[in-house]
């Protein structure tokens, strides 16, 4: 009898570009983007999908990707931190998160760009109470939140 | 007192600016570099084999079957760590002192979490499943989870030192004895609990350690927040050099004091990296940061007694104070003297005794937290304040006022000799009741009852005190050759005119390039845009000192003062150098904009930085042979500290004092025991603000984590020495909904004796435990009156001093004249 399968093929889009890579089927999708493919924005700040620092977008959707394995990925078009802006541009809710000192460490910024990112998508325009509710399955350890609140509202009224 | 350096006043410049931060762009774009985004050819992965029981002897350690598996690189035991290291040095006299702490278990484990092994292996995942092939054998040893019962030594930990006791002493200032005497009132209060929690850092603890086998140095790239203390235990257990470690960081994700004692699991990659002839990467997991890397003390305050004389003066305090440090020392005893530092807190009381005494449990070893010892003593004195208040049904804003430390006051020796610079309480706390509009406080606890909710208003008076004279050690051990306090900082002009800045301190989020920034453009005349300064430290570029790194609330002080420093004395070359090429007198010579030129002269008569940069460095032949700039300096700060009276146990212990007043209205629900916070106001005198917004995000982050500490977070063990919240899902830290909107004001006592006025802030003190603390006393009042005596309330502990105020609330007994 066959063992069981442990590594497959995955094809998928990230960032506008095309992989396809063997992974182990174990792997989890943010291993699978800081290790497999180099891209570091992208973070893990615990192990019970709780702190969102490794959110990212799936087909449009903000995921946490330390709860999905790549395999599960297997063609979805990915969007992480680095496929926000265009060379060297910022985003308005990346201006405005450097503009309303919205991060200290930086390290739960990359999952907090992504979660009010496609708040912003949905709601254009959302209150403070809106944007809380968006951002609670991110965690920040330095801010205590009032800034990024503030610049999310702030990207959401450029608009 | 003693003014330490001479106070210049820059002109109005950049410094005092929110000018947006420099660190920002590449963090946003997700283009920060932290040490787990490094990856070198060849690296393994380790993972540790940690242990499932809180006390046991260790029978055997078997890896064969971890050795076994493809990809496993090698292992390591605690027999090996003994046979190649030496234990680490211990702070304390006897008998904590004689503690042997390896950097993995040897023998027997004292926490559950404690490592005992180490795997190495191609990827993560292998590196995970080979630590669980890893067979261990456990004896299992009765266990010590309460301080109290460690006391009674029926178990004890630590055989070498033959008791759990690590440290005792006796700091008596004044004469409490007589105070108590003559007081009008004593006020005794059984017992109050300071919990144990920590901040957390979003971003776990480790390192990449690569071997030289040539030269015999490792290097460190890391997210150590204190490297040259961490290579002073380092290299002795390694026995070698300190100048065979080198410590790199890039972007930190947060320290908060929980990545200072990271030198036991680092030894265990030095070791692995040597044996295994790779470079071993370590990435903490989050259960395991939680478990088993570092907690903040736990302190628990027996037989208060406060004397109080009619007026509600509090004349004095005695305490003993018991202090749980968890399984090992390390860094540790320093928290049974730090605390010394804020004596008397805010007040003016002159007779105190603290009897302290710390002592080893099964649970995980401490390290300093954000507010580090101060906090937990800060909140005693807090404690005392309201109680006194709300058994002498004094007002606490008056009793307060009564007793803080005046303005005309400042500066203002403690009776332990520690000398607080500058500040206005009465006037900060004025600032924060008008914020929280103290004044209609009764009416909205009306309209709260209307809703059947019980409404409570509290005050935290609380201090962060800046920059460690290391000198304080010697109260725990007369023996130890520590004292004073250093910090080194370099800049240069290159040759195209780029400013460069080098710092010795370890940023994790404070904002160091950005303020650096703003010293030096003020100085050299120039933008911040034109200043580069370095991202981290790197011990190989001679920009450190002994005490380098980021901790204390100090930057503002040494870390700036040596930026300073160095920027003048480029700034004096600048001059020179343009003087001998302009040909005009030095004091005609201005720095602005970027240029050295003559003030007020033709236009022609100017010099970019470029070609300063250039001359030196690249066109210098024409310079004179006894005229040599290098417009490249390195400068240490070094603060002037005097030394400490180990009789007395007196001495300047730390130079500045920020003030922080924190007021929280809450509302608690009298069903279920929850504490909603409605209103809340924190106000910040930390002197001059170099960056004021980079100062009120610090008090936005130090108000989080003592709102999560004061309502959620805590690591509870059940009997057995088992960690219940080993990770968030059971250690609720605050969401963006758990905040309260957060009001905030500030005020700017500057500082007389930092370089810029500026005292070191960010650690806040602990002021929003306070005054929870204080709210939710304040609304219990009207509902049994339970004395809050626990620094974490959570609604089933609120609930339980609804229902039972005498037996679930402290003890408090009232001796009147």
């Amino acid at each position: 009898m066959p063992g069981p399968v442990t590594s497959m093929a995955v094809s998928l889009e990230i960032n506008g570009e095309q992989v396809e890579l063997e992974v182990p089927t174990r792997r989890l999708l943010v291993h699978f983007i800081r290790d497999d493919l180099g891209l570091t924005g992208t973070h893990v700040g615990c192990d019970t999908g709780n702190c969102g620092a490794c959110t990212v977008h799936l087909d449009g959707e903000p995921v946490k990707s330390c709860m999905l394995l790549a395999v599960q990925a297997e063609g979805a078009k990915i969007t992480t931190v680095e496929g926000l802006a265009g060379d060297g541009d910022l985003t308005a809710l990346q201006q405005a998160f450097n503009e309303h000192h919205a991060l200290q460490c930086g390290y739960c910024t990359p999952g907090m760009l992504m979660s009010a990112t496609a708040l912003l998508e949905s709601n254009p325009s959302p209150t403070e109470e809106e944007v809380r509710v968006a951002l609670q399955g991110n965690i920040c350890r330095c801010t205590g939140y009032v800034n990024i609140v503030d610049a999310v509202v702030a990207a959401g009224n450029t608009r | 007192m003693t003014v330490v350096e001479e106070t210049t006043t820059l002109k109005k410049g950049f410094v005092g600016q929110s000018i947006p931060r420099k660190e920002d762009r590449r963090l946003v774009q997700g283009q920060g570099t932290y040490f787990d985004d490094v990856r070198r050819h060849g690296m393994g992965y380790v993972h540790f084999v940690r242990s499932p029981y809180a006390h046991a002897k260790i029978v055997s350690i078997d890896v064969a079957k971890a050795l076994e598996l493809e990809g496993v690189y090698g292992t390591i035991t605690g027999d090996e760590v003994a046979i190649h290291t030496d234990p680490f040095f211990e702070m304390s006299v006897e008998p904590g002192g004689n503690i042997s702490d390896y950097a993995l278990a040897v023998g027997r484990v004292r926490h559950m979490g404690e490592p005992v092994a180490a795997v190495c292996a191609a990827t993560r995942e292998l590196a995970r499943d080979a630590a669980e092939l890893v067979e261990v054998e456990y004896d299992q040893l009765p266990v010590l989870v309460d301080a109290e019962e460690a006391l009674k030594d029926e178990t004890i930990l630590h055989d070498d030192a033959g008791s759990n006791v690590v440290w005792s002493g006796v700091f008596d200032w004044g004469d409490v004895d007589a105070a108590l005497a003559e007081a009008d009132h004593v006020v005794k209060i059984d017992r109050l609990h300071f919990h144990r929690f920590s901040s957390t850092p979003l971003e776990c603890a480790g390192a990449l350690v690569e071997y030289d086998k040539g030269t015999g140095e490792w290097t460190l790239t890391c997210n150590h927040q204190m490297p040259g203390v961490g290579a002073i235990w380092m290299a002795p257990a390694l026995r070698v050099g300190i100048d065979k470690l080198r410590f790199v960081t890039h972007d930190i994700g947060g320290g908060f004091g929980n990545k200072i004692c990271l030198h036991p699991q680092y030894v265990v990659l030095c070791l692995l990296a040597r044996k295994l002839g790779r470079p071993v990467q370590w990435t903490e997991w989050r259960t395991d940061q939680h478990t088993a890397n570092a907690h903040g003390n736990e302190r628990t305050f027996l037989d208060v007694e406060v004397a109080v004389l009619a007026d509600g003066t509090m004349t004095g305090f005695k305490v003993r104070a018991l202090d749980d440090c968890g399984a090992f020392p390390r860094y540790e005893p320093l928290g049974c003297i730090i605390w010394a530092q804020v004596t008397p807190g805010m007040y003016s009381w002159r007779n105190v005794r603290v009897d302290f005494t710390q002592v080893c449990t099964n649970k995980s070893p401490v390290s300093p937290n954000r507010g580090y010892s101060r906090m937990q003593h800060l909140w005693l004195t807090e404690r005392i304040v309201d109680i006194v208040a709300a058994e002498l049904d004094l007002d606490p804003v008056e009793v307060r006022k009564r007793n803080y430390v005046k303005a005309e006051q400042m500066p203002y020796e403690t009776p332990n000799g520690c000398v607080y610079d500058s500040g206005d309480y009465a006037a900060a706390l004025d600032i924060a009741l008008d914020l929280i509009d103290s004044g209609s406080i009764e009416e909205r606890r009306r309209e709260a009852a209307s809703r059947g909710k019980l409404l409570g208003f509290g005050i935290g008076s609380t201090l962060d005190s800046g920059t460690n004279n290391f000198g304080q050690s010697t109260l725990l051990n007369p023996d130890l050759q520590f004292s004073g306090n250093n910090e080194a900082a370099s800049v240069k002009l290159d040759i195209f005119g780029e400013v460069v800045v080098t710092l010795g301190t370890v940023p994790q989020g404070q904002g160091h390039e950005t303020t650096a920034a703003q010293v030096v453009a003020d100085i050299l005349g120039c933008s911040p845009d034109q200043v580069n300064v370095r991202r981290g430290h790197d011990t190989w570029f001679n920009s450190h000192a002994g005490f380098s790194g980021t901790y204390a609330s100090q930057f503002a002080f040494t870390g700036l003062g040596a930026v300073k420093g160095a920027a003048e004395l480029v700034r004096d070359e600048m001059i020179q150098l343009a003087a001998a090429v302009l040909q005009a007198p030095p004091g005609a010579i201005e720095l602005a904009e970027g240029f050295a030129r003559v003030k007020d002269g033709p236009e022609e008569a100017a010099l970019p930085f470029m070609a300063l940069g250039a001359i030196v460095n690249a066109n210098n032949a024409f310079l004179p042979p006894d005229f040599n700039p290098t417009l490249n300096h390195r400068y240490v700060c070094r603060p002037y500290f005097g030394m400490v009276d180990t009789e007395k146990k007196t001495g300047q212990l730390t130079l500045t004092y920020a003030t922080q007043i924190h007021c929280a209205v809450v509302e608690v629900d009298p069903e279920t025991g929850e504490v909603d916070l409605v209103d809340y106001a924190a106000v910040d005198d930390c002197g001059v603000r170099i960056n004021p917004q980079i100062v009120e995000g610090q008090v936005h982050g130090a108000t989080a984590h003592a709102i999560g500490a004061a309502l959620h977070e805590e690591f509870v063990y059940d009997e057995e020495g088992t960690l219940l919240t080993a990770n968030f899902y059971d250690y609720h830290v605050p969401h963006a909904l758990d905040m309260p909107p957060l009001k905030t004001g500030a005020m700017e006592s500057p500082s007389p004796v930092a370089p810029l006025g500026a005292k070191g802030m960010g650690e806040g003190g602990g002021g929003g435990i306070h005054c929870i603390c204080s709210a939710i006393q304040d609304a219990l009042r009207g509902a049994g009156g339970a004395i809050v005596q626990t620094s974490c309330n959570p609604p089933h502990r609120v609930w339980a001093m609804l229902q039972d105020p005498k037996s679930a609330g402290a003890t408090v007994t009232v001796a009147s004249r």
